[in-house]
């Protein structure tokens, strides 16, 4: 293994991760919106794959990456069934206003 | 091997064929093989007791595994004994004849085929109960028999009163069956088997029990049985109602072959009886209690198969009286002897209700013996002969029973002596009122047909016979209403077997049949005949016949006078003591209205189906309070998610972080 | 793959082949379903040579991995004590499709779909050697017997199927808690191993924690029976139930409590059984008398009937617990019985109810005039229910009686007693709807029975015969299995077991 280039410090990785989940969060939280909630949620799965890289990356082993390639394919399967619902809501109920999407209440 | 199988399946056969394919075949047809299987039946029995006939031992035949489990083994086995060879020529004998009475009675019936498709599947069943070599078996004829005569008491089944005959008649007898299965298991727990002859063999090594043992739970549980299927007090309720069968059922069933079945058990159990005197005693008590209630009940009743009815109840006490004292073959004897004259009184109240078209009141009746003397020439036989007239059948079986209760109990006895002569007078009465005096069929206003009994339940009348406003066994015909008021005589195929039973009825007592079954019961004590028991007898028998001759044919206004003097006592005994009621009211009401309001309202739906509701609705109330979280608002449960993510990081962080 | 896997297998294939079955196709599903029905009953016959040649030891037998951690086998086997009842269930269920023939018309695919995933649910309840296993199939047969009735029932069916289904996962919780414990303890759900370390001592229980495990399964089993006083599920069920649910339920379903009882809970805790055999009995006889007597008083046929059950089933409970061969050896007749007449008698009431669309008794009267091979069939399946000699139910009720007298001439006296009553509410019913004179819309409507409708029931009746005469087809297999089951039974925990009466 060549030696290693001057890193980018662990800490550096983790902080940029921990902004990304927490817009992730509190996007999912305020915005009202289905798909830009969906986004969001994409953006926090993002936030804990560089995590997962990064730390991947400090210790030399794979995992993390395999890890990080579980959660896309995990994703992009998400992103498929979540948009086909989200379309067929749409089409039911004429609106992507998550407030108003609300029959799970008894 | 004689093949005794063959004489249960002829009828069995005849059953089929009547059952399955009766409705499209002719009315000749149904006949020809309902009375030519029981013909079969009974010339099967005859061949084959003359092939095997002195019968000192038993003639079994075994022909496979009924029921097998663990030390239980129940075959299917028929065996013939001299008992058995009694029954079974009373019961082919007398049912082939009625059921040639029968192709005459019903002739104009509808359900024709279905009636002699019920009567052969008795036949079968009788046949199985006389013929099986096992408790087991002995109880498939037993229950089969009350099966047909749910079956038969139920026939007019649009008639809501015969219906319900049969139920009464079907749940009395299961109460009875109750006891004799129970005795069943008893004697599988005591003698591991329920074959006679082992069952026998072993209760004859049994000491006497002087005291309430095993063997007197068994014989009492067998009474239980035996009552219920025998009319005993006090479980006799059933066998009046059930005269709302067609006559000819009446003399079959009701009163020549199956309710004799209980004595026929009891015989067959007196090696068991004999070793429980309390038992024993029961028996006897029951027998006379019945006697006594029943033929004072007999003298009160208008309707002619009432009275026949309380009679056949009378008789069959006095056989328990008799196998309670010991006195097997004299109860068996006058099985057979009753089998004949009550089977014959029975089918000639059927000639006579034929001939006035379906009318039962005797009241109505009157001078009959101008209109139909064959009829009452048959009759007298059976008059005579159930009085007790001297040499007639009756007289020698009823002597014989009489003398050895009075060696078992002069107290008895006496009762017997007394319901004896009670018991010439009712049936001498039915007689007078029948066919002497003048005839009261035109005299009695149309209106007052309704009046009488107390099962005017009528079902149809909806047929369009204006005249036929007596009853629904009016069906009848067209043909007699045209000459509508005149009785006429029965045609041939029903005067012929009474004539055949009439003869019996006068000579049938010769054979001494005691003697002849001694190899088949239990050794008896002999006791000395003494002439004066004899006399008395004959005299109570006579006294009997005259008392009646004077009340109802020299002097026809004492009765009267007499019922009103009786008053009370009179309307209690004509009521039938009012056992009926006092079942409904104990027993029969209580159990429906504790069912319904408290076994079912109360405890099933209120109780039970309150705490599994209560255990529902307590949940449901938990999750109210839960409720208020979910929200169905998405952004809400993500905000309450990040919530409790943060809780927990901020938990382990307090904590010291994860090591 | 042997022939008892075939038969798991094929039912299953089935209801995903209905489930499959294109829109288009749906008005041919019932032929489907029955041919392929009547296909898994004719194979299922050739269950009966090995397993008769052998009824005591285990035939078919398949002891393979299914998962490896926790060790869950796919074991199965049939002896002569599930022999008849899987039979029962493959006979039942081309019947149970004939006879929703015409009256099923909506998601007609759906419907015999559940019929058949009942079926496979059944057939692995009486087949499984593994706990676990049986567990599994017995909450499979929660899921389609919660549709039939759930979607195809009558008015109330929400209600009555929510009970059904809460009842009797109460139970069922119970038994996962104490076969989890059994694992804990012996690390197997193989029931043969489970049995053998218990018999031998290697496990040993103390007799109150076998006491609990007893109760355990022993609740789960009582709400199936269901024994009194569990049973108020059935009623609602019945009622609610479409008539092919009511068969099933009545006829197979309820075994499978039964059939555990003497399947796991004698074997297994034997000592506990025989502890409280006395209170158990007590049960059985209540729910015999209790049971007859609120029939007696139903006004709805379907009611008077799911009662009937609770009290036929008593017999069955009382049979078990007497711990002898009559008993037990009834008991399981009885099963059978009660599955043949059972059904038949609700399968009669469905076709009164397809004429007329109404259950209650006084609705009906004087259907003898206007239908006289259905009244004569009632009439035989009636004397058959009530126990008339030379008909099934006769055999069945007097071992179960021997049995009791002979552990507790009490018990059969008391038991004696729901006998009388059982002629009493059945005749009264006969009586009410069928004898008398016809009302107008009676006879307006209810029509003679067809020839599917014969085709469906005359097998049963025949079968009522058969089974009261030719005891021999059937007794000695299930003596032979039974035999097993009272040796692995071990004598009473305590001192003071059940005390003879006599």
């Amino acid at each position: 293994m060549p030696p290693a280039p001057p890193a980018v410090p662990l800490t550096a990785y983790l902080i940029v991760s921990a902004i990304l989940f927490s817009l992730g969060a509190i996007g999912f939280v305020i915005r009202k919106n289905v798909i830009t909630m969906f986004m969001c949620i994409e953006l926090m799965l993002n936030a804990i794959n560089l995590s997962f890289v990064a730390f991947s990356y400090k210790h030399g082993t794979v995992d993390g990456h395999l890890f990080t390639f579980f959660v896309m394919v995990v994703a992009a399967a998400e992103a498929a069934v979540g948009l086909a619902i989200i379309l067929t809501v749409y089409k039911n109920r004429n609106t992507l206003m998550a407030d108003d999407i609300d029959s799970l209440k008894l | 091997m004689q093949q005794l199988w063959l004489i249960p399946l002829f009828p069995l056969i005849g059953f089929l064929i009547n059952g399955l394919f009766g409705r499209k075949l002719p009315k000749s047809a149904i006949s020809l093989v309902a009375v030519g299987t029981v013909v079969a039946s009974f010339l099967w029995v005859l061949k084959t007791l003359s092939a095997i006939m002195p019968l000192e031992t038993p003639h079994i035949e075994t022909y496979a595994t009924w029921i097998q489990s663990g030390f239980v083994n129940i075959p299917f086995e028929f065996a013939v004994d001299r008992l058995t060879a009694v029954m079974l020529l009373v019961v082919t004998g007398i049912g082939s004849l009625i059921h040639v009475y029968a192709t005459g009675y019903m002739a104009e019936e509808d359900g024709y085929y279905r009636f002699f498709a019920y009567l052969n599947l008795f036949m079968f069943f009788m046949l199985t109960l006389v013929l099986g070599n096992n408790y087991l078996l002995l109880f498939v004829g037993w229950e089969g028999v009350g099966l047909c005569s749910y079956l038969l008491i139920g026939f007019y089944y649009l008639k809501n009163s015969a219906s319900t005959a049969g139920n009464k008649a079907f749940i009395v007898n299961r109460v009875g069956d109750f006891g004799f299965s129970l005795a069943m298991f008893l004697i599988v727990i005591q003698f591991k088997t329920l074959t006679f002859q082992d069952v026998m063999k072993q209760a004859a090594q049994v000491p006497v029990e002087h005291a309430v043992g095993m063997m007197t739970v068994i014989c009492l549980l067998l009474l239980v049985g035996a009552a219920g299927k025998s009319a005993q007090v006090p479980l006799h309720v059933w066998l009046p109602d059930a005269m709302e069968g067609p006559t000819p059922v009446s003399a079959l069933i009701h009163a020549a072959t199956m309710v004799t079945a209980g004595v026929y058990m009891t015989c067959r159990s007196a090696t068991i009886f004999l070793k429980a005197p309390i038992a024993m005693e029961a028996v006897a008590i029951v027998g006379l209690i019945t006697a006594v209630l029943a033929a004072t009940i007999g003298m009160t009743q208008w309707d002619i198969k009432k009275v026949f009815a309380y009679s056949t109840i009378s008789q069959l006490g006095y056989m328990f009286l008799a196998a309670g004292v010991g006195a097997f073959g004299p109860a068996m004897w006058h099985v057979v002897t009753h089998a004949f004259f009550k089977a014959l009184l029975f089918l000639g109240a059927g000639a006579v209700i034929y001939s006035m078209h379906h009318e039962q009141d005797m009241r109505h009746m009157g001078g009959l013996r101008k209109y139909i003397p064959i009829t009452f020439g048959t009759l007298a036989c059976a008059w005579i002969a159930i009085a007790g007239v001297p040499l007639t059948s009756g007289w020698f079986s009823k002597e014989a029973i009489l003398g050895a209760v009075y060696h078992h109990s002069p107290i008895m006895y006496w009762i017997a002596v007394l319901t004896a002569m009670v018991t010439a007078f009712y049936v001498s009465r039915s007689m007078f009122l029948t066919f002497f005096g003048e005839f009261r069929g035109a005299a009695v206003p149309a209106a007052g047909h309704h009046g009488h009994g107390d099962e005017d339940d009528h079902g149809h009348d909806d047929h369009g016979h204006a005249v036929e406003k007596h009853d629904d066994r009016a069906h009848a015909v067209a043909h007699n209403a045209a000459h509508d008021t005149e009785p006429h005589e029965a045609p041939f195929v029903m005067w012929g077997p009474l004539a055949v039973l009439a003869a019996l009825s006068i000579v049938g007592g010769f054979f001494d049949l005691p003697h002849f079954l001694e190899p088949a019961l239990p050794p008896a004590e002999h006791v000395a005949h003494e002439a004066w028991l004899e006399i008395v007898g004959s005299a109570a028998g006579i006294l009997g016949i005259v008392i009646a001759h004077i009340m109802y044919v020299a002097k026809p206004e004492m009765p009267d006078a007499l019922t009103a003097k009786l008053g009370g006592l009179y309307r209690l005994v004509y009521d039938k003591y009012r056992v009926d009621e006092a079942y409904d009211l104990t027993i029969v009401d209580p159990l429906i209205g504790g069912s319904r309001s408290f076994l079912w309202k109360g405890l099933d739906a209120g109780l039970i189906d309150g705490m599994v509701n209560g255990a529902g609705s307590t949940a449901r109330l938990v999750g109210g309070f839960a409720r208020w979280i979910q929200t169905g608002n998405m952004r809400t449960y993500g905000a309450w998610v990040l919530v409790g993510a943060v809780a927990v990081l901020a938990y382990l962080g307090i904590g010291g972080g994860v090591r | 793959m042997n022939l008892l896997t075939w038969l798991i297998v094929l039912p299953a294939l089935s209801f995903f082949l209905l489930l499959l079955l294109p829109k288009s196709m749906s008005g041919n599903a019932k032929y489907i379903a029955l041919g392929l029905s009547l296909a898994i009953f004719v194979m299922s016959l050739g269950l009966l040579g090995p397993v008769l040649a052998n009824p005591g030891a285990p035939s078919f037998e398949i002891n393979e991995p299914w998962i490896e951690q926790p060790a869950i086998r796919y074991h199965i086997a049939l002896d002569g004590l599930s022999l008849w009842l899987v039979i029962l269930s493959t006979f039942l269920t081309p019947l149970c499709v004939l006879i929703s023939w015409n009256h099923i018309k909506d998601r007609v695919k759906e419907y015999y779909a559940f019929l058949l995933l009942l079926e496979v649910g059944v057939i692995g309840v009486f087949a499984s050697m593994d706990l676990f296993l049986f567990y599994v199939f017995w909450e499979l047969t929660l899921v389609p017997m919660y549709f039939l009735i759930g979607i195809w029932g009558h008015d109330r069916r929400i209600y009555a199927t929510l009970k059904f289904f809460l009842y009797t996962m109460a139970g069922s919780v119970l038994m996962l808690a104490a076969i989890l414990y059994l694992y804990s303890l012996t690390g197997t759900f193989d029931y043969p191993v489970i049995q053998q370390l218990l018999a031998s001592g290697r496990v040993a229980l103390t007799p109150h924690v076998e006491a609990l495990l007893f109760f355990a399964f022993f609740i789960a089993f009582a709400i199936k029976v269901p024994l009194w006083p569990l049973h108020t599920w059935l009623p609602d069920a019945h009622v609610e139930a479409p008539t092919a649910g009511s068969v099933m339920l009545a006829s197979v379903m309820l075994k499978m409590g039964t059939y555990g009882i003497a399947r796991f809970c004698l074997p297994l805790f034997g000592g506990a059984a025989r502890q409280y055999a006395g209170p158990i009995a007590a049960c059985a006889i209540i729910g015999i008398i209790v049971g007859a007597l609120v029939a007696m008083v139903q006004p709805n046929m379907k009611k008077l009937v799911a009662y009937s059950s609770v009290s036929h089933l008593g017999f069955v409970v009382l049979g078990i617990f007497s711990f002898n061969q009559q008993g037990l050896d009834g008991a399981v007749y009885q099963m059978l019985n009660h599955g043949v007449s059972t059904g038949a008698l609700f399968m009669l009431v469905g076709m009164l109810y397809e004429r007329q669309h109404s259950l209650e008794i006084k609705s009906y009267g004087g259907v003898a005039t206007v239908a006289p091979h259905l009244t004569t069939l009632f009439l035989i399946t009636t004397l058959a229910s009530i126990g008339l000699p030379l008909l099934n139910n006769f055999i069945g009720e007097f071992l179960i009686l021997q049995g009791a007298a002979i552990a507790n001439f009490n018990w059969a006296v008391g038991a004696a007693v729901g006998v009388i009553l059982s002629a009493c509410y059945m005749l009264w019913m006969f009586q009410r709807a069928f004898l008398g004179k016809t009302p107008h819309d009676v006879a307006h409507h209810v029509t003679e029975i067809n020839l599917r409708e014969f085709v469906a029931v005359a097998p049963l009746v025949i079968l009522m015969v058969w089974m009261g005469t030719a005891t021999q087809t059937f007794l000695p297999s299930i003596s032979g299995a039974n035999k097993i089951v009272l040796e692995q039974t071990r004598p009473a925990n305590v001192e003071v077991a059940h005390h003879n009466a006599r």
